[in-house]
Order: C-alpha cells, then sequence, then structure tokens
C-alpha cells in the first residue's frame, strides 16, 4: 500500500502534529518502508478467524454508583500552561 | 412537484447517576468549575475507566422502554476528534455494538398513529463546556465524564409536527424511567436534527443537513419547518442543497451555515482497549423489565378504563409521572363513580395555578383529602360557587394544611341559599332594575341572567345563583 | 562489600537483623548514583533529586527501606513524570500509580529521579529519550536495550537495587538481556496499570529487573493483584512467588520454537543458548522442539496495533492541561506545534502509522487484520501449551549494539524486539535471565515463557537455572 506525501500530510493533520517539509519527506520514505514490511500480513489466511481486542476473557467489570473525593482546585490546575479564574485558558477556539 | 420531508433525530440524555460514567466524580448541576473533576475524567497520563454500573442499567432500561433490542454482547469504542472540552482528544463511546438497536416509539399526529423506527441508544461520556472571551477560551471539565445515552433515529419522520410528538412522548417515557430530567434548559436533554427533502413518493434520501443548537422542543419545530421551506426554495430555484451543519438562531427564525472549514469526520473508532466488553444475561434483561414502570400510553389507556376519562383529559394528566401519581392519587380519593369532575378541577382551576406559579401540578402540595373535599364543597353540597371554589383553591395552594371548609368558614366564602335572606337583596335589585324587571314580565326571560348576575355581584358571589334564579322566576314570571 | 551491589533479599536480612540501617542503604545507593551515572546516565533529573527521604515511613514492610527505581512513564503524585519527552515536561502527576501505592505500602523506598527511557516507550534503545541516550554499563559505547534501559542499566550497574519498568513489545526483557540482569513481564492483567502512562494499552504491563529471580519474587509479591481501577486487573489469587524460587525443575516441559532460530540470529548467542538449554535438560527438564508457525508475523502485527493504540493514548498531549506548550493565538495551531515540537521523530512516526492503521478505508486492511493475526498468534502458543509447561527461546537475537547503530533504521530496530512481542501479543508472561556473555563480554538473556498467570513456572525454571549458574555473579567494571 503506497503512502503518498498527500495521505501522510492528511494524517499529519488528523493528528494534528505540524511537520516540516523535510519531516514530510524523511517521514514519507521511512513510513513507506514500514508499511512495505508490515503488507507481509497479506500472506496470512485469515478465513473465519475472530479479531481479538482484549486478550484476557474478561467481561462486565463494573464499579459501583458511589461518588468519590474530587481533586482540589489547586491540583487540578497546578499542571496548567495557562489559567484564569479556576479555568484552564486555551487559544480561540473559534476562527 | 411536490416534497416531502425525511427527518432523522439525534437525542442526548444525560444520566441521572451520582457519579460520572467511568469515575467516582459527583454530577451535582451547577458546581463551580472544574471542581468535580479527578485525573480519570481530566484524562490525565495513565488514568483508566471502570463503567458506572448504574449508567449500564439505566441505558438498558431505556432500551427496553423503546422496544429496542437489547444486545447480549456490547462493547465500548473510542472516538477521535481533538476539541479542547474533551481532555483526551477521545471520547469513549459505543460503535458498532451499542447496548440497544431496532427500537421504535409510538407518535399520533392528528389522530392517526404510526411507529417511529429507532436504530440505536449507545451510552457515552460527556465533553466539558467552552466559554469564549474575545481572544482565548475558558474550558470547565465538571461536565466531562459525565453519562449520555445517544438515541438515534431512522429518517424515519415525515413532519416538524411529527419530531415535536416524538421528542414530547421520548422525555416522557424517560422522565417516566427515572433516569434522567430531560431539562433542556440545563442540557440534560439535547437534540440535533438531520433534515432532507424529496419529492414525494420517491423513496431514496435527498442530501441533509443537520441543524444544531435547538433549545426547545419548539424550536426543534420551528426550525424544520424554516429548513423544509428552504431546501424546498433552494431546489426550485434549481440549485442544490449542500450538505452541511446549521445554527439555529431562535430570535431570528432562521438557521444560517456554519461556514467553518469542517475537515471530514474521520473518527478512527477503535474497540476501548482498557474496557473489556459487557455481556447483558437474559436473566439481567428480565431483572430490569421488571423495574420498568407503567408507561404512558399505557397509562392513559387505563385512566381512561379504570376511572371512565376522555383521552383528552388524561393526556393531560399523565404528562409526567409525578402528575400522572398526582392525580391518580385523588381520582381515587374521590368517592364517586364519576371521576369527571376530579380531571377537571386537575386540568382546569389546578392547572392555572400551577401555570402562575410557573411549577409543575404535582408541586402544589395541596392533600389529596382537602382537594377532594374543595370538590364535594361546590359540585355536591354547592356550599360554594364555582367562582369561589377556584378562589378558595388558590388559597390552599398559598397554605397546603388548611381545609377548604376551614378558609370558607374563616372568610365567610359560604354560598346563601336561605331565601328569606336572599330575597332582601332580590328586592333591591328589582327596584334599581325596573326596566330589566319589566322586560323579563314582558317574556324576554332571558334578562332574568342579568338580574341574577347583579344578585351574585351585590352578595359577592356568595349567593346560591341558582336559588336566586328559582326566586326571580316565582316574582316576575 | 558495598550496600548498593546487593540483592534486596540480602539488604532485607541485613535491615532485619540490625546490621544496617535504612539510611546507611540509601546514602550507599545514592553515592553510587552520585558517582557512576555520569557516565551510565540511568536517571533523569538527577541534578533536581532531592536525596531527603522520610525514613519513618520506610519502617514497615516487606520492602521496608529498600530503594526502588521507577520509569518515567509510572506516575509519582508530586514528582515529575515526563515519559522522557518534551511535550510532558514539567508535568507532576496529582496521583500515584497503584503500582507506587503498593511500593509504598510495603515501606519501599520510592526514589524520585526516575529511570531514562524511549520516549513514551517507543524504542529498543533508549535513545529516543529528550535527555539523551542511557549506556550499557558493560561497555559504554553500547545501548542498554528499551525501551526500559534506564531501569536495566541501574541495576546492571549496581545504582539501583530494585527496579520498574514497563513492557509493551519486550521494553523490559530486551534491555535485561542487553545488561544481563533479570527482567520479567507479568501477565497481563497481573499488575495494575492504572497510572502507568499508556503506550499500547492492550500490550503494555508493568514488570521488575532485579539483579536475581528470588528479589523478582519478592517485588512481584508487593505489586501483583487486582485493582478495581483497572478494568483489565484480573481478581485472582496471587501466590507467594518465593514459594517458587528454590524447586528443582525435574520433569519441567520445555518446548523450543524452531521459528525463533532461523536467520539473522547472531550464531553466538544461538550458541550460548543451547548452552544453556543443554543446562536446563542437565538439571532434569524435558526438552521437546515446539513450533509456532505465525511467529513471523508478530512484529507486523505488533507495529499496527502498538502504533494505532499509542495513536489514540497519545492525543491527550495538547498542551492544554499540562506539559509544554507552543505559543500561538489559534487554537487548532497550538495543537500542530505544541505537538510537532513536543514530540521525538520516532513518536511522531508512530504516531502517523498507527493514525494512518486506523484513518477512513484503511481500518479493515491493516488494523483489523492485524487483530484477526493476533489472534492466530495466541491460537499457537494455546496449542503448544497444551503439552508444556514453558517456552524457551533467546530474548534478543544479538547483544547490545553500538550507540548510533540503528538510529537512521527504524524498521531494523523494529526488528530487535522479534521474540519479545508474541509474549505481549498473547497476553502472556516471560522472564529474561542472564545466561552468558559473549566473546566481547556482553551478556546474552533467555527467554522464559508460560501460560497466563502462571509466573511460578518462570520463577522456578529461572531460579533453578540461576542456581546451576554463576553469570549474576558478574559485574560490569564502571
Amino acid at each position: 500500500m503506497a503512502l503518498s506525501p498527500e495521505t501522510l500530510k492528511y494524517v499529519a493533520d488528523l493528528s494534528r502534529i505540524e511537520l516540516t517539509p523535510q519531516e514530510l519527506e524523511k517521514l514519507s520514505q521511512q513510513l513507506q518502508t514500514i508499511l512495505g514490511f508490515i503488507d507481509q500480513l497479506s500472506r496470512v489466511d485469515i478465513a473465519g478467524i475472530e479479531p481479538t481486542s482484549h486478550i484476557l476473557q474478561l467481561s462486565n467489570v463494573l464499579r459501583e454508583d458511589n461518588p468519590k473525593a474530587s481533586l482540589p482546585i489547586e491540583k487540578t490546575l497546578a499542571n496548567a500552561p495557562q489559567k484564569k479564574d479556576n479555568f484552564f485558558v486555551v487559544p480561540k477556539v473559534i476562527e | 412537484m411536490e416534497y416531502e420531508p425525511v427527518i432523522g433525530l439525534e437525542v442526548h440524555v444525560q444520566l441521572k447517576t451520582r457519579t460520572k460514567v467511568f469515575c467516582g466524580c459527583s454530577t451535582e448541576y451547577g458546581a463551580s468549575p472544574n471542581t468535580q473533576v479527578c485525573p480519570v475524567c481530566l484524562g490525565f497520563p495513565g488514568v483508566l475507566p471502570v463503567l458506572n454500573c448504574l449508567a449500564l442499567e439505566y441505558s438498558i432500561k431505556v432500551g427496553l422502554a423503546l422496544n429496542c433490542t437489547v444486545q447480549e454482547f456490547t462493547k465500548f469504542d473510542r472516538k477521535h476528534y481533538y476539541y479542547p472540552d474533551l481532555p483526551k482528544n477521545l471520547q469513549i463511546s459505543q460503535y458498532d455494538l451499542p447496548i440497544s438497536k431496532d427500537g421504535f416509539l409510538e407518535v399520533t399526529v392528528d389522530g392517526k398513529s404510526r411507529k417511529v423506527k429507532i436504530r440505536r441508544a449507545h451510552l457515552e461520556e460527556d465533553a466539558g463546556k467552552l466559554i469564549h472571551e474575545d481572544n482565548f477560551s475558558l474550558v470547565d471539565f465538571n461536565r466531562t465524564g459525565q453519562p449520555l445515552l445517544e438515541i438515534v433515529t431512522e429518517p424515519d419522520i415525515f413532519s416538524p409536527e411529527e419530531a415535536y410528538e416524538y421528542l414530547t412522548n421520548l422525555k416522557s417515557i424517560i422522565q417516566y424511567l427515572e433516569v434522567s430530567d430531560c431539562d433542556m434548559e440545563k442540557g440534560t436533554l439535547r437534540c440535533d436534527a438531520n433534515i432532507s427533502v424529496r419529492p414525494k413518493g420517491q423513496t431514496g434520501l435527498g442530501t441533509k443537513s443537520e441543524i444544531k443548537n435547538l433549545n426547545s422542543f419548539k424550536a426543534v419545530r420551528d426550525s424544520l419547518v424554516y429548513e423544509i421551506e428552504r431546501h424546498i426554495e433552494t431546489i426550485n430555484n434549481g440549485e442544490k442543497i449542500v450538505q452541511e451543519t446549521r445554527l439555529w438562531d431562535d430570535k431570528k427564525g432562521r438557521t444560517v451555515s456554519m461556514r467553518s472549514k469542517e475537515e471530514a469526520k474521520d473518527y478512527r473508532y477503535f474497540p476501548e482497549p482498557d474496557l473489556p466488553p459487557f455481556i447483558i444475561s437474559k436473566e439481567k434483561i428480565e431483572g430490569i423489565k421488571k423495574t420498568i414502570p407503567e408507561l404512558p400510553k399505557e397509562k392513559i389507556l387505563r385512566f381512561m378504563r379504570e376511572y371512565g376519562l376522555p383521552e383528552y383529559d388524561t393526556k393531560i394528566l399523565v404528562s409526567t409521572k409525578e402528575n400522572a401519581d398526582y392525580a391518580e392519587k385523588r381520582l381515587k380519593a374521590f368517592p364517586d363513580k364519576d371521576k369527571k369532575p376530579v380531571a377537571n378541577w386537575i386540568i382546569g382551576p389546578l392547572a392555572s395555578i400551577a401555570a402562575n406559579l410557573k411549577c409543575e401540578i404535582y408541586q402544589i402540595k395541596i392533600p389529596a383529602n382537602n382537594f377532594i373535599e374543595l370538590i364535594n364543597l361546590v359540585e355536591k353540597k354547592q356550599v360554594i360557587s364555582n367562582l369561589t371554589g377556584k378562589a378558595v383553591l388558590e388559597k390552599m395552594a398559598g397554605m397546603p394544611e388548611k381545609s377548604a371548609a376551614k378558609i370558607i368558614e374563616e372568610e365567610n366564602l359560604a354560598q346563601v341559599s336561605d331565601e328569606a335572606s336572599l330575597e332582601k337583596e332580590i328586592d333591591a335589585v328589582i327596584k334599581t332594575n325596573p326596566k330589566v324587571a319589566e322586560d323579563v314580565k314582558s317574556g324576554k326571560t332571558n334578562s332574568i341572567m342579568f338580574l341574577v348576575g347583579q344578585v351574585m355581584k351585590k352578595t359577592r358571589g356568595k349567593a346560591n345563583p341558582k336559588v336566586v334564579q328559582e326566586i326571580l322566576k316565582r316574582r316576575l314570571v | 562489600m558495598e550496600l548498593y551491589s546487593l540483592t534486596a533479599h540480602e539488604l532485607i536480612k541485613k535491615l532485619g537483623e540490625k546490621e544496617i540501617s535504612v539510611e546507611d542503604l540509601n546514602s550507599s545507593v545514592r553515592k553510587r548514583i552520585q558517582d557512576k551515572d555520569p557516565q551510565v546516565k540511568a536517571y533523569v533529573r538527577l541534578s533536581g533529586s532531592k536525596a531527603a527521604v522520610d525514613f519513618k515511613t520506610l519502617n514497615n514492610g516487606p520492602l521496608a527501606g529498600i530503594p526502588v527505581s521507577i520509569k518515567d512513564n509510572i506516575c509519582t503524585q508530586g514528582y515529575n513524570t515526563e515519559c522522557c519527552s518534551k511535550i510532558l515536561s514539567g508535568f507532576k502527576p496529582p496521583y500515584d500509580a497503584t503500582v507506587i501505592q503498593k511500593l509504598k505500602n510495603a515501606g519501599a523506598n520510592i526514589l524520585d529521579t526516575k529511570t531514562n527511557m524511549d520516549e513514551f516507550a517507543f524504542g529498543s534503545s533508549t535513545e529516543n529519550s529528550c535527555f539523551g541516550p542511557t549506556h550499557n554499563p558493560w561497555d559504554l559505547d553500547r545501548v542498554p536495550g528499551g525501551s526500559s534501559g534506564g531501569s536495566a542499566a541501574a541495576v546492571a550497574g549496581d545504582e539501583a537495587i530494585l527496579a520498574i519498568g514497563s513492557d509493551t513489545g519486550g521494553s523490559i526483557r530486551q534491555p535485561a538481556a542487553f545488561c544481563g540482569v533479570v527482567g520479567l513481564k507479568p501477565t497481563y492483567g497481573r499488575v495494575s496499570r492504572y497510572g502507568l502512562i499508556a503506550f499500547a494499552s492492550s500490550l503494555d504491563q508493568i514488570g521488575t529487573f532485579t539483579k536475581d529471580i528470588e528479589d523478582a519474587c519478592i517485588l512481584m509479591n508487593v505489586i501483583s493483584g487486582h485493582d478495581p481501577m483497572d478494568a483489565t486487573s484480573v481478581d485472582i489469587p496471587v501466590p507467594d512467588y518465593l514459594g517458587s524460587a528454590g524447586k528443582d525443575i525435574k520433569g519441567l516441559k520445555i518446548g523450543i520454537p524452531k521459528e525463533y532460530f532461523v536467520e539473522g540470529m547472531d550464531p553466538e548467542v544461538k550458541k550460548i543458548i543451547f548452552e544453556a538449554v543443554a543446562k536446563l535438560k542437565d538439571l532434569g527438564a524435558i526438552v521437546k522442539d515446539i513450533s509456532l508457525p505465525h511467529t513471523e508475523y508478530a512484529v507486523p502485527v505488533y507495529y499496527i496495533l502498538g502504533t494505532a493504540e499509542a495513536s489514540s493514548n497519545l492525543a491527550r498531549f495538547d498542551g492544554v492541561q499540562y506539559g509544554y506548550r507552543a505559543k500561538s493565538t489559534n487554537l487548532i495551531a497550538m495543537y500542530k506545534k505544541t505537538r510537532g515540537e513536543g514530540f521525538g521523530q520516532e513518536a511522531k512516526r508512530r504516531i502517523l502509522l498507527g493514525t494512518f492503521a486506523l484513518s477512513h478505508g484503511y481500518y479493515d486492511a491493516y488494523y483489523l487484520k492485524a487483530l484477526k493475526v493476533r489472534t492466530l498468534i495466541k491460537n499457537d502458543f494455546d496449542s503448544v501449551f497444551k503439552d508444556c509447561d514453558c517456552i524457551v527461546t533467546p530474548t534478543a537475537p544479538t547483544t547490545a549494539f553500538k550507540i548510533g547503530e540503528k538510529a537512521e533504521n527504524p524498521l531494523q530496530m523494529y526488528l530487535s524486539d522479534i521474540y519479545t512481542i508474541s509474549a505481549n501479543l498473547s497476553g502472556l508472561p516471560a522472564i529474561s535471565v542472564p545466561c552468558g556473555f559473549s566473546k566481547n563480554r556482553l551478556p546474552v538473556g533467555l527467554q522464559i515463557l508460560a501460560k497466563a498467570f502462571d509466573e511460578e513456572t518462570l520463577f522456578r525454571a529461572g531460579s533453578a537455572y540461576e542456581r546451576a549458574t554463576q553469570w549474576r555473579k558478574e559485574k560490569p567494571k564502571l
């Protein structure tokens, strides 16, 4: 499967990662090589095989609806790059 | 060409659990910003979700009440998009195996009933709230992680009226289940609408638009009316409908395009690895089924049957579970077989008092026996007139522990039926209105009501109008 | 004998007999770190480390006073936890990982300086760290393996008594092999992942680095068990692992998978592994050839599933709540710059690859397919374990390679996990035990795999082998 620079650009946008033109070119080649290697999976016959998302045979792991203490506001905001009046602050959302 | 609209609704209902869906933070409304959060709902590095069992139970309950198939095997998936109110930039939701699917909800418009098909109802986590300032936005994560049930219909609604009816019934059912407040103002019920039009008789779907920012059921209906017209006009002008999201402007009564450079939706769903799947046994489903109360539709039929009430009255009485329970207690307390007076007093005077007080009927705390006593005093014993009865009821609403009789006594409101004491007042009225009295005598019997009115006025409503009329007839006819 | 060079069980004995104090031990290890870490660079943010410890809290429990070193991707309340990534710079978690809580309850002395790692555990050499590479104590020009290279090097260089790491595709076992220490990846679900900054949630597992098997047992006794905060942690009783450490292996059925001894393998490693297998036979084990036919697909399956989950888990690093934020007046630009500047090359590679594998139109061909091949790989093990108690393989195809040797060739780097990945895909427990040295004195590791939740067999086989050999007595010359 080909990973064109256009596709990579699309994927980078989806991942919200800014790439320099040099990075774009280098990564495109590297990922192409890796995908080429991954393509050996096409040799495997997977007809009728179920996917394994969870390796354990666990099910119905639930918790009771009992309240627990929330974090004190100082702790919540302690790591915030920018804050104001107990809110996290982000650059303008609407263009 | 004649066009018909095709509508689909997506309703988000916030479930009324005490704690959030994947952590133990409180769901209490109105806390100060970022105080009902913990590492889990903030999506801090390293945290893991664990599902709230009550959120799952409530979701199953709604599924069953909406005639859905509750799936034996259900799981959660991650849905990815970047937005600052979504702390992990992914939402734990359900993709291909929702808790329930393939249900329906009956709606009646213009006397005709049909079943609106429900595609699915799935559980997911809510996002936080953003407050936009001039140059930046503020983020409050209190709402993040509250349990949301998303209920999606098929494109199977064919008029704004039907959409309105669907929402009203849906809200009523969910409130009956006591799993959500369904309060659009508080955002515990939210609705988006998809709408397209097609030439009548055609089966395919036209290009749709999605309407957001709908803050009431009325807004849903009005926006759909607007959009249908816009679609038809656009097509008639030879233009094409653009698939887009439009915002409803309630004040101006129109939708506007969001015009954002929306990127193609590529949510990259995959099974949530941190949550093993859920297997819902038949026993579990049966157990939950038993906890489902009588729903509005069944209740209407039963009220009609048991209390001999007309459908119109019944529908109003059962609009919410609380109102229905309130009404039923009073219907039962009324000893007569004919329960109509009770229904009349609830949907008439009591409802208008509630409307004035801006509250629900059931919130008027007049005890059932006091309420019944009042009805008896008016309707049977005729101690007071209907008009006085309404006034007494209003007073009772203000002091619910006081009985009707007590209020009548204290305020000396009892009806005067004693002929001797009424004669005097009647004499005076005839004297001051000689011309009308003459008219009655000469055969204009309708004019007698004017004189009755005058007597009522003079006695400040206390005279028994029937007795007054009798006396006047005897005197003048 | 310096205290830092002893094992935990030797130190526990000395502490119990009041022969030494917790303060003595703490200073000995800190001193060793001060002396040797400038060469090894096993620890990060060392200069900011506060040596002050509240010794009163360390008096009780099975690990009372024993220093434990923690990989930089496990949350320690109030102390930096940065996954050796610029994007998490300055991040101080408001909570402790469950493992940290358990260690504290056991009286352990948790070091505030954390061990170096490949950024977000993406790598097999610890070169992808924003703090620079860790050096292998056996040869400072070589890598310690990765991603938990700091933990492995610290234990190997006697800069740590016990260390905690994480293993997603071999990140404990491969560096343990390269550094000549014991590295255990427990069964998926045996140790809580709560507080482990996720790389690939369905593969990640916290595990141990120790100087010998007995120490691994002691540490596992403390950190194992069900955690209500981790829905994938399993609620089955934890045995006393120390009970397995002294047993013999007479009659133990060991499988040797033929697919693990193919081209690309260093002949010297192969020879050493076969000598180890012969030793196991001498000790009474029954050795037989087995086949795990889908082995060759483990690496490609891993690089789809691992990167896909990573792309999702790392979406949260966006500069909103914590960590690095690039300056910008517009939200989307802030996201893109923060992530573009905050992530290193390998992190970007994996996020992009994973996003691609999940993106519209490619999901079935990549992600879903990989999940199905994962089933086949797991089935291979299920059928082999019907008549084997454990499986023995090399841990890595080569000994430690030179720093920089594979830096520009990601695919070559990925292939160094070829023997370790299957255990993660199948959720099985696996251990790497030192089993000899190459001619240029680089350690070789023997990998043992067992059935799910049968860590006891790993300890039984590992300790029998350890007792019969002298490898653990060898120390690097620093």
